[in-house]
């Protein structure tokens, strides 16, 4: 929950909306015939845009469905990427069991951002560790999605977190 | 005449393609090249000669550098329809893309992209759109004449 809002608060462009089509059957045949029989799966996938021109880089957030069976989808974006965002909803802690188990198990470096917003419950980062597992390493923010600068700092928190892996890895 | 949906975006249910998508490319559900969603994309300012509409569409989206992902959103098509024209088109020498996406992107890339959040971070403090925030400590702030669009 509030993926597009925190890619929103961030984004220099209005957050665009593509999807992507996973044809299910048909793999390993060029043939077109029955195409029309075949099943596909849609999956609509919001993302966003920063470019910091001083650094000459553009950096791209995409939010994608948590469910899953859109992992296909995940696939396809953990190629090239930074790291990742998991985006908790207090209200629903264990809906991001999936996203921290498929990045565990890519090895995809990630930070928990917690979203707080006004009325939910409020839990402590230890709180939200233990009830989710989260190894100590991984860094756990409380957020709120909507302000620029709080989802900011997630980001900052995320690639600091990255970087503290890669150059740790590198010197045994 | 362009079989393109008029001059305002259609939402969700009601956009019913006017050409089924992969009409647009003749059935072709694959890319010449490798293209991920970050792929950058430049116009090279070669014009071919047999483009299709929806080429030609994806060609000036891409005059200035653009993703995979932005052709595809902006033509409204889903991405492997725009990953086929735009794999067309560098077949054609009309667009270039940029540095391929690597697995782990470099140290250099990552300190320069730290970097450039913090100065965000730093100039979304003393733009203060909010006043719940914690006030940025001491200091003459040199606000810059307020040019954020509001």
């Amino acid at each position: 929950m509030g993926k597009t809002t925190l890619v929103k608060a961030v984004s220099e462009i209005e957050p665009l909306t593509t999807e992507e089509t996973l044809t299910v059957a048909g793999i390993g045949t060029d043939s077109l015939d029955g195409v029309e029989s075949k099943s596909t799966t849609t999956v609509a996938l919001d993302f966003g845009r920063m470019t910091f021109t001083e650094q000459n880089l553009v950096l791209y957030l995409f939010g994608t469905p948590g469910q899953d069976r859109y992992w296909f989808m995940w696939d396809e974006l953990s190629r090239g990427t930074l790291g990742a965002v998991v985006l908790v909803d207090t209200r629903r802690l264990p809906a991001c069991f999936p996203a921290l188990e498929f990045f565990e198990q890519r090895g995809i470096e990630y930070v928990v951002a917690v979203n707080q917003f006004d009325g939910g419950f409020r839990y402590t980062t230890e709180e939200v560790r233990d009830a989710l597992t989260i190894r100590d390493q991984v860094p756990i923010v409380m957020c709120d999605a909507r302000n620029t600068r709080s989802a900011t700092s997630v980001l900052i928190s995320l690639i600091e977190h990255v970087l503290l892996v890669v150059t740790s890895r590198s010197v045994p | 005449m362009t079989a393109v949906p008029g001059d305002h975006p259609l939402l969700d249910g009601e956009a019913g393609p006017v050409v089924r998508p992969y009409s647009v490319t003749y059935g072709r559900t694959r890319p010449r090249s490798a293209l991920d969603l970050t792929t950058m994309l430049l116009a090279t300012g070669r014009t071919p000669r047999h483009m299709e509409p929806e080429h030609a569409q994806a060609l000036r989206l891409c005059r200035a550098a653009t993703s995979v992902a932005e052709v595809a959103a902006n033509l409204q098509q889903p991405v492997v329809v725009a990953k086929v024209l735009v794999s067309d088109l560098i077949a054609w020498e009309a667009l270039i893309t940029g540095v391929p996406t690597v697995d782990t992107p470099d140290l250099q890339t990552m300190k320069d992209l730290l970097d450039g959040l913090r100065k965000l971070q730093f100039s979304s403090n003393t733009n203060g759109d909010d006043t719940n925030g914690d006030d940025p400590d001491g200091g003459e702030d040199p606000r810059r004449g307020g040019l954020r669009g509001g």
